[in-house]
């Protein structure tokens, strides 16, 4: 149904590559991109993917700004799990560049995403039940004193980082992940991924088939993230928790990023349309905003 | 649309969560019942509390296969003649019949533990004891330690084996190791014929060695010296381990539990010492420990060391609890498989070793079929989840001890083949319901994988 046309093209990319409304329309326009304000610690530059016919992702441009939430929506196949695998490196990208701090990188194998310091929280598929809270936070990578694991080191790291984060409702850090509650184990999820020094951090709907006061306490934990100089990116159908959380929205349609702005620019309505129909009518509101902002 | 929500409600779900902030842990009741008691417990007397709760909602832990072991002692001991069972001599009898499926248990564990199953471990282990046998046999005439070497080597090959083809062709391990069953049931027959069989005819150092694996006993002084040195050193490990977490602030069961658990096994090593050095000969004096109780012992050290203690035996964990976490945190989650496969087959080995040396050689009558099945249902009664995760080495053990009790218990009832094949399947379907049950008790119990 999505026709390919330049005009839509020119369109996405004035909207992609104008930061907070900072920049001017034209320099965003320009095929040598030119950041307005700091680097973003994560910029995706015409990336695309597809999987035999089908086009999965269509030059699609992407910042992940140091401090700052920014959140990742769209319909479901609009291919934010392509683009999210495509930078936790289980996906490579058939062309298109990355730049970290402004070095251009190739991200190969979840390997390369690790070393960077990007983790990926992944809903629900992170943890193994049948081990305790530090057992899981150092998965794969065990803390070792000679040829025998140094549970006390591990244990001690492990509890630093779940104070440094406020998760403070289990009830032990030996408990087996299987007796925590949905919010406490995406806590654990989040804590495992911080703890390796990462300085991106991409969630995957970290608060779906929660509840209330759990998402919160999720929630809360994302700020922290952000609070600790993190860059995060969620990805969330959830508009509630974008506007409570997210500092920045980056809308996938088919495929294409039809929207990356500020919060501020958007409104329930605008990200819905964005998110349903590729564009938003509501072209009005959302330049207003952007230019009360400026 | 799911994400639109009137501003009431959310404002009252805020002050709900304000509520249940200060109320704060938002743990349930359900929680305190799964939680292992010994990571919060501050003593003895609390631990035993929380240990109760935690009976009565269906994860015993330990419970269940103690409470076997005594049923099955009683049963026998009262039905058969002239109460045998529990004599000094048919307890000895019973610990060396019992290694067997004890190890084998301890193999079939390995497999379990990744949530997979090998149904080859009987014939597999009758190989590693041909090749044994046959090694030492007069126109070969290895050194026992080598021709013993060559065979867990044979085992190991095996394993290594039918764990490639299925990590790498990924073919489910049911039918692998079903086709493993009849395949090496085969070539068992073609290295020693049909109705073919290999004895320990060796060199005098050989067959005395490989003989004595089960017909050696040590020297009761030395016995009682080993154990209390066993005892101690394992003591003040676990000792000054707890009490070293407890000193820093870390997770650690109370210093009574620790206490308690050192008593338990120091008192279970008493026993089993006692009873082996009694006088059991009826001519001559027969008196001591068999060799095969520290072999078994060495091998439940060794196994429980690599599970717990290493990095590999926790990805063991991992691979089992949830593959995929584990291939997301970069575990290679084949070749943790391929391993535990070939450390289920090495051990299997161990096991024909022994079984060697209690028949004197192989056979092609053994029967390997019953002998997996002994060897799932010991490990599945010690504690061991049929579902992955969940397992560990002493599993074997306690499990072990159970069918060993049943078969010794069979065999001096002088129950006939068929009345034998009946209880094995009820023992096995028994411990599975069991494994079944304690899964579905209590949704965050331990096994739900």
């Amino acid at each position: 149904m999505h026709l390919h046309n330049p005009k839509d093209d020119a369109m996405n990319m004035t909207r992609t590559d104008e930061p907070a409304g900072k920049s001017p329309a034209s320099e965003g326009r320009a095929p040598a991109h030119q950041p307005a304000g700091p680097e973003p610690l994560l910029k995706l530059r015409g990336i695309s993917k597809h999987f035999g016919a089908v086009q999965a992702l269509y030059r699609v441009d992407l910042d992940l700004p140091k401090g700052e939430v920014t959140a990742l929506c769209g319909d479901n196949g609009a291919g934010k799990s392509v683009l999210t695998k495509c930078i936790a490196g289980i996906h490579q990208p058939d062309q298109g560049e990355m730049f970290w701090d402004g070095r251009p990188i190739h991200i190969r194998s979840p390997k390369d995403s690790a070393s960077l310091g990007i983790e990926t929280v992944y809903q629900d598929l992170a943890l193994a039940d049948n081990l305790d809270i530090v057992q899981n936070m150092f998965l794969g990578r065990e803390r070792l004193s000679g040829i025998f694991l140094d549970e006390d080191d591990m244990e001690r790291a492990a509890a630093a980082t779940l104070s440094s984060l406020h998760v403070t409702t289990v009830r032990s850090i030996r408990q087996p992940v299987a007796t925590l509650s949905g919010g406490q184990r995406q806590a654990v999820a989040v804590a495992k991924a911080v703890m390796w020094n990462s300085k991106l951090v991409l969630l995957d709907e970290p608060t779906a088939a929660l509840g209330v006061a759990q998402t919160k306490m999720v929630l809360d934990l994302v700020r922290r993230l952000k609070d600790h100089g993190l860059a995060v990116m969620v990805i969330s159908h959830n508009l509630n928790d974008v506007f409570e959380v997210a500092d920045r929205v980056a809308i996938l349609h088919l495929g294409r990023m039809v929207a990356q702005d500020r919060l501020a620019s958007f409104d329930r309505q605008s990200i819905v349309d964005f998110m349903t129909t590729g564009g938003s009518s509501r072209e009005v509101l959302e330049t207003g905003a952007g230019q009360r902002k400026g | 649309m799911a994400w639109i929500e009137d501003e009431a409600g959310r404002k009252n779900a805020s002050s709900e969560i304000a509520a249940e902030a200060e109320t704060a842990p938002d743990l349930t009741a359900a929680d305190v019942e799964v939680i292992p008691p010994e990571i919060f417990a501050q003593s003895l007397g609390e631990y035993l509390k929380a240990w109760s709760v935690r009976i009565r909602s269906g994860d015993a832990g330990v419970l269940p296969v103690a409470g076997a072991l005594l049923a099955v002692s009683v049963v026998f001991f009262i039905i058969s003649p002239g109460h045998l069972f529990l004599t000094p001599r048919n307890l000895v009898f019973l610990f060396i019949q019992s290694s067997v499926f004890i190890v084998l248990a301890m193999a079939e564990g390995f497999v379990l533990l990744l949530g997979e199953i090998d149904l080859s471990t009987g014939y597999v282990a009758a190989i590693g004891g041909i090749v044994a046998a046959l090694f030492v046999q007069p126109k070969m005439d290895l050194p026992w330690p080598l021709a013993i070497a060559l065979g867990l080597l044979a085992c190991a090959g095996i394993g290594a084996l039918q764990g490639v083809i299925i990590t790498r062709l990924r073919l489910p391990a049911f039918i692998v190791t079903l086709a493993g069953y009849l395949a090496w049931f085969g070539v068992m027959i073609i290295i020693i014929g049909k109705d073919g069989v290999v004895g320990i005819t060796a060199s005098r150092y050989n067959q005395e060695a490989l003989f004595g694996i089960v017909g050696n006993n040590i020297d009761p002084l030395i016995g009682w010296i080993g154990l209390v040195a066993i005892v101690g050193l394992l003591g003040l490990t676990m000792w000054r381990r707890d009490a070293g977490r407890r000193r820093r602030g870390l997770v650690a069961p109370p210093a009574g539990l620790t206490l308690a658990k050192i008593g338990f096994v120091a008192a279970a090593g008493v026993v089993v010492v006692a009873i082996c050095n009694v006088n059991r000969g009826k001519f001559l004096p027969v008196e001591g420990v068999p060799w095969v109780v520290p072999l078994v012992l060495g091998v439940l050290a060794l196994w429980t060391l690599l599970l717990e203690r290493t990095q590999f035996g926790r990805h063991m964990y991992a691979v089992g609890g949830n593959a995929e976490a584990a291939r997301r945190a970069g575990i290679n989650v084949p070749r943790v498989r391929t391993i535990g496969f070939i450390l289920c087959s090495l051990t299997a080995g161990v096991a024909g070793v022994i079984y060697a040396s209690q028949l004197g050689g192989m056979t092609t009558n053994v029967n390997g079929g019953q002998l997996v099945l002994y060897a799932v249902a010991a490990a599945v009664i010690g504690g061991t989840s049929l579902f992955g995760g969940r397992g560990r080495a002493v599993h074997g053990l306690l499990g072990g001890l159970v069918i060993g009790a049943i078969y010794n218990g069979m065999y001096l009832m002088g129950y006939p083949i068929e009345v034998q094949l009946v209880a094995t399947g009820l023992v096995l379907l028994a411990a599975v319901t069991v494994d079944s049950l304690s899964r579905g008790a209590g949704s965050g119990s331990l096994a739900r994988a």
